[in-house]
């Protein structure tokens, strides 16, 4: 059944926030800007279409589950969960914050994230053991773990599949965001990754390449989980690091991002097309 | 009672347990028939096996899991410290020949350093059986406590009879005011055999079996220091994290010093061979353990020491 999906408008209103969001968090320390622009799109299309997880819901058993495993991009996550009343919008005032939990890295005393990442290659296998227990229980939630392209250099993620795909979890999805680049070059120019689609194949899953800044596509993809029974559903999301913001897409010396007021203030008149920035805060941040 | 019939007992009564292996199956031969679905073996994925038993403890299960002690605590150290530490989940970690039980693997399967690396993850607890008595009757407890645990697993068989554990407490076997013997895991075989010794030379004995690592019994340990001459740390592990550094943490703790002499791995791995061999070489048996305490050697028999069979 190919599904049509009506309120893109909304989707794009939304997303344009919690980039704004972003944006915010990225002065006064700074957080990864390029990462969580290139996820902001794939993770406001999961919460808003796809999952079953409203403030209510938080910690029923039948709800779905989705993981942040690069967890850098959580400055996405903390920006969906404000726009969809998960987390109080004044709250992101507090990023970094020595009174308040919101970090570079996800934490669950965030009501909402399941699990703390940060260290890459681990939420693929927590993923697993909540699909097997879902499995052992006969239940119908979905699992989701997004991870980094970067982070697929960790042999922990194609353990995870390995085993994922022996374990016939074809109600876990790994969602990758394929935005090119890792913390310091592009992910071709040091480990390549390519062909991506065929390794995930020959690994066992059933894989889907969609561009993961259409919601058409997203909504396309998604639409079709499970992909093929007793399969782990794969989606390699294409994506563009630093998505909205010309000055800073696609550029290795744009990872994290600790910008001045001037700065962020351009930034957001750059993401609504009415600018375009002067970009004078030191470039390459690497931590 | 064995450690596996314990083990698919409690599995049994209880829905919460699932039992996994990075396919180390030594231990668990006969539970995949009776545990079904709730029984899953990863593979060769010691990361992987922990990843996933920390999302099947955020489900509400008690994942009891199975690898060899260096696997277990090294490979996969980092997920065991992020993924069951930082969370605080009920992970519970059975480590298949620990210590000199790896006997004639060589330095990778050696696990020396594992009572080092597990008690210095925050929310960890960390146990080290005389025996498989021991073990039966420890485990229990160390399974219903809602921290993750490491459990250095030893099913060799003794004539000893041990007392009911309480999770935290050690063993005292034997008061002595000339020499103490604080001991865990395996070695307390040939503890039991250096205390006879050293009676027979007329030494008043004492021996304690820690069972428990972290939580520690201080006032197990205060108490021997004080009232033995020499207190003895005896371990198949190396001499920095594990008794040794505990009794001297415990003692700097209180402001207090104490004659130790310790029996541990300096600095060093030992040498791969059959169990009673490794010993002998590395001076680990009874006998040898006296007479370092004594200061000369005696006539009598060292007891034959059983040779573990060989299981992956």
């Amino acid at each position: 059944m190919q599904s049509v999906i009506t309120n893109t408008n909304q989707l794009e209103a939304t997303a344009l926030k919690v980039r704004e969001h972003i944006i915010k968090m990225s002065t006064d320390g700074g957080c990864f800007v390029g990462a969580s622009l290139s996820a902001a799109d794939l993770i406001v299309y999961l919460y808003s279409e796809f999952l079953n997880v409203n403030p209510n819901n938080l910690t029923d058993p039948s709800r779905d589950y989705l993981f942040l495993s690069k967890g850098h991009d959580v400055p996405a996550l903390y920006g969906t969960f404000a726009e969809l009343g998960l987390l109080d919008k004044d709250r992101l005032k507090n990023h970094l914050s020595i009174s308040d939990n919101i970090y570079w890295h996800p934490n669950t005393k965030i009501p909402g994230i399941e699990f703390h990442s940060g260290s890459l290659g681990h939420l693929p296998s927590v993923a697993i053991g909540v699909a097997m227990d879902i499995k052992i229980r006969g239940g119908n939630n979905k699992v989701i773990c997004i991870m980094g392209d970067g982070e697929l250099n960790e042999g922990t993620c194609w353990e995870a599949v390995l085993v994922a795909s022996a374990y016939k979890l074809d109600n876990l999805i790994f969602v990758i965001d394929r935005n090119q680049f890792q913390a310091n070059m592009a992910t071709e120019d040091l480990i390549p990754l390519e062909p991506l689609h065929d390794k995930f194949t020959a690994f066992g899953a059933s894989v889907k390449r969609i561009n993961g800044h259409s919601f058409e596509a997203l909504h396309e993809a998604f639409s079709a989980y499970p992909f093929e029974k007793g399969k782990l559903n794969v989606v390699i999301a294409d994506t563009v690091r630093g998505k909205g913001l010309p000055s800073i897409e696609r550029r290795a010396d744009r990872w994290f991002c600790n910008f001045n007021a001037t700065e962020v203030e351009d930034l957001l008149k750059e993401l609504h097309g009415e600018h375009t920035t002067q970009l004078t805060s030191e470039t390459l941040v690497v931590r | 009672m064995s450690y596996e019939e314990l083990l698919t007992e409690i599995a049994l009564s209880d829905e919460r347990f699932i039992v996994m292996t990075a396919e180390n199956r030594a231990l668990v031969r006969n539970i995949p028939a009776k545990l079904g679905s709730r029984f899953i073996d990863t593979g060769i994925t010691e990361q992987t096996m922990i990843g996933a038993a920390a999302g099947l403890a955020l489900r509400g299960r008690i994942p009891v899991v199975h690898a060899l002690a260096s696997f277990l605590t090294m490979r996969a150290f980092e997920f065991v410290r992020t993924d069951a530490g930082i969370p605080n989940l009920p992970l519970k970690l059975s480590s298949f020949i620990p210590g000199f039980l790896s006997d004639g693997n060589g330095p990778t399967h050696q696990a020396v350093e594992d009572i080092a690396l597990m008690r210095g993850i925050p929310n960890m607890t960390v146990f080290a059986p005389a025996d498989e008595d021991d073990l039966v009757k420890m485990l229990p407890q160390i399974w219903n406590h809602p921290n993750p645990s490491y459990v250095r697993i030893n099913t060799r068989k003794t004539d000893y009879q041990h007392s009911p554990f309480e999770l935290g407490k050690a063993e005292v076997i034997a008061e002595g005011d000339d020499v103490t013997i604080l001991t865990y895991g395996l070695l307390f075989e040939q503890a039991l055999i250096a205390v006879e010794i050293l009676k027979k030379e007329g030494l008043s004995v004492g021996l304690v079996n820690l069972r428990s690592l972290k939580p520690v019994d201080e006032q197990a340990i205060l108490h021997v220091t004080r009232n033995s001459k020499l207190t003895v740390t005896l371990e198949d592990h190396f001499l920095t994290g594990g008794l040794y550094s505990i009794v001297a943490e415990v003692l700097l703790k209180h402001s207090l010093t104490a004659n130790v002499l310790p029996f541990a791995l300096n600095e060093k791995w030992f040498k791969p061979s059959l169990l009673p061999n490794v010993m002998e070489h590395e001076g680990f048996t009874g006998k040898q353990i006296a007479e370092k305490i004594l200061g000369y050697n005696t006539r009598f028999h060292q007891p034959e020491i059983s040779i573990p069979q060989f299981s992956e």
